[in-house]
């Protein structure tokens, strides 16, 4: 049961310039992400797909802009506002970003202890909850991110970034680094757990298995603006250069078989 | 939100019905978990007992697994509880938790007595590692010395260089400006408790013979130690974390040739020079208050630096600090490569080597004092 209606914008990016000393990186950028949707962002290496991801979670400033999450806007949000719309997003980092210093169990659980006062058994009882909703079997929860492979270590950060339930996730590029068989497990989770919880999905992805097995959308970065957006028919129509090389090029022919 | 969420309990003739009602969400977690908790109570009053769920407007993994845990705790008694009215949406959601089996419990380590010994005894043991690892890097120094030494293009001189300005370049005001202070400090203090003798002239003596054995060479060598020991095991430390030494191996070089000699040699030579500055620092410090302060002029301080010293204390001096240096290097680049996964791990390497190196700088003083003493310098 949404109670939004399904078009409304739930991140709503307008006119965001970015720099960083004299390289403009983003440039006067519009992107909508609408609710309940998985959006794969797609563009050429060094293009600033993770600055625009950085800059909407507030890591990277702006230049100009306005950033509206969940209709409130992050400028003009007191401390208070924002850190309850950081309450209802979650992030994952392209390498995971686990804190090293506490294990599995407690890296999920840290969200969770800070914002809400259940008991320890409730808290166990949802860490194991979500290691299984990522595919991972409850034995690993004792266990130091360092002990832990690739593949495992997006799967835990996705647990953690999904530890307080939230409304949106960012991903940046959750596939990068696995197996096409772990990579291809990750987009169907990614896709189930959408179905399942509601969530809305903003993707920064290379992986084009990816964009046509999980995206609802795909938006394209390149110049600083958004180039396309559409469904994956709309980016095959596109008569631009770099997105008829992208979805025309080998490995496309490849992935479409 | 929308509504209040409750759990009602509704009579149907024999059975009993649960109804879950408003959001079950993680916002609402504490009083969701306290009305389960309440609820599991009925286990086994009823024969039947239902959990109705259509009046549920918002579920996530929360509310859903404190249903789920309703359902188990009140099947345990017998009757089998059942999950009725659960919507299109939620059902996955549902069936998504109903895979958590038992949960795994923290592995806590007894804290006893016993473990207390266990914890000395380990201690213990790894000093003897510690000293071992010591002698091993030494070694691998030296063996890393002599495959430069015979193919001398291998000698990474633009890294000597970095590092030389890092520690020494870069050092030499904090060091001048504290050796300054201490050598100001040691002449007040002198002046002070040599007055009530009528011996103020022997400040110098004393000045000279403390400044250029001892003082000069081991405080400049603990600042060093902290300043520069910690640095290097940082560095090699994160290196170690982020696979970058493995990557040097796999491409053939030895680690210890790349990383840690232009490194050592670095500090080698850094030391000496800053321990003759420190030196000179603290007699400019304590002649300048002994003018001042005791009003011994320069000229008369001068004079009785040279009777009172001898070009052996300098020596001693000097042939202290490029050992100090050493194991302060090796002490450093030990504790680097021995950083773990974790950032934890990073710092504990990090307060170790800085505590570790002061720790043997001060013991190889102590066995150059016996050795001095008993050559008869």
């Amino acid at each position: 049961m949404m109670v939004q209606p399904i078009s409304d914008a739930i991140i709503r990016v307008r006119d965001i310039t970015v720099q960083f000393g004299r390289t403009r990186v983003l440039d006067g950028l519009d992107l909508d992400v609408k609710r309940g949707e998985i959006l794969g962002f797609v563009g050429p290496s060094g293009a600033g797909k993770s600055v625009l991801t950085r800059t909407i979670i507030g890591l990277v400033p702006k230049v100009s802009g306005h950033i509206e999450v969940f209709g409130i806007d992050l400028d003009a949000a007191s401390s208070g506002e924002r850190r309850r719309v950081e309450r209802r997003w979650g992030v994952l980092f392209q390498q995971g970003a686990l804190f090293s210093s506490l294990t599995v169990r407690q890296n999920i659980q840290f969200p969770v202890r800070e914002y809400l006062k259940v008991s320890q058994r409730l808290l166990d009882e949802i860490m194991v909850a979500k290691l299984v909703m990522v595919g991972l079997k409850p034995e690993v929860a004792d266990r130091y991110p360092s002990e832990l492979s690739g593949g495992m270590i997006k799967r835990v950060a996705l647990a953690r970034a999904l530890a307080l339930d939230p409304e949106l996730v960012f991903l940046d590029e959750p596939t990068s680094g696995l197996d096409p068989i772990g990579a291809g497990e990750f987009d169907e989770l990614v896709r189930t757990l959408q179905r399942t919880l509601g969530l809305t999905v903003f993707m920064v992805t290379h992986d084009l298995d990816s964009l046509y097995t999980a995206c609802d959308r795909i938006a394209v970065l390149g110049n600083g603006k958004i180039i396309a957006a559409g469904s994956i028919a709309d980016m095959q129509a596109s008569q631009h250069p770099w997105l008829r090389q992208y979805f025309h090029g080998k490995r496309a022919r490849a992935v479409i078989g | 939100m929308n509504g209040d969420r409750t759990l009602e309990r509704i009579a149907q003739g024999d059975g009993l019905a649960l109804c879950a009602v408003g959001p079950w969400t993680a916002r609402f977690a504490p009083v969701l978990e306290r009305m389960v908790a309440d609820a599991e109570k009925l286990r086994g009053t009823r024969p039947d007992i239902f959990i109705d769920v259509s009046q549920v407007s918002k579920l996530d993994t929360f509310g859903a697994w404190l249903i789920e845990r309703l359902r188990r705790s009140l099947s345990h008694g017998g009757g089998e509880a059942i999950i009725a009215g659960l919507s299109e949406n939620y059902s996955s959601l549902v069936d998504e938790v109903r895979r958590v089996r038992e949960t795994p419990d923290i592995e806590t380590s007894p804290v006893s007595i016993t473990a207390m010994l266990d914890q000395i005894g380990r201690t213990v043991v790894g000093i003897g590692g510690t000293i071992i690892g010591l002698v091993d890097m030494l070694g691998a120094v030296l063996v890393a010395s002599g495959h430069v030494l015979v193919r001398p293009r291998s000698f990474r001189m633009t890294s000597t260089i970095h590092h030389l300005e890092q520690v020494c370049w870069r050092a030499v005001p904090i060091v001048v400006l504290i050796t300054f202070l201490i050598g100001c400090i040691i002449a007040q203090q002198g002046i002070f408790h040599f007055r009530r003798f009528g011996a103020d002239i022997f400040v110098v003596d004393m000045l000279g013979v403390l400044v250029l054995r001892e003082i000069g060479v081991l405080l400049v060598a603990i600042m060093v130690a902290g300043r520069s020991g910690s640095a290097y095991t940082a560095e090699l430390g994160s290196m170690k974390m982020r696979e970058e030494i493995d990557a040097l191996r796999t491409m053939g070089f030895d680690p210890i040739e790349v990383l840690v000699l232009p490194r050592m040699l670095a500090l080698v030579l850094a030391l000496p020079i800053l321990a003759f500055l420190g030196a000179m620092a603290a007699l400019y410090g304590g002649g300048l208050v002994a003018w001042l302060y005791g009003g011994v002029d320069p000229e008369a301080f001068l004079l009785r630096l040279r009777d009172a010293i001898s070009i052996d204390h300098f020596i001693v001096g000097m042939v202290k600090a490029p050992v100090m240096a050493a194991v302060i290097g090796i002490v450093a680049c030990v504790e680097g490569l021995a950083v773990q996964g974790s950032a934890e791990s990073l710092g504990q390497h990090t307060t170790s080597s800085v505590v570790k190196g002061i720790f043997f700088v001060i013991v190889m003083d102590g066995v150059f004092a016996i050795f001095f003493a008993s050559i008869g310098m």
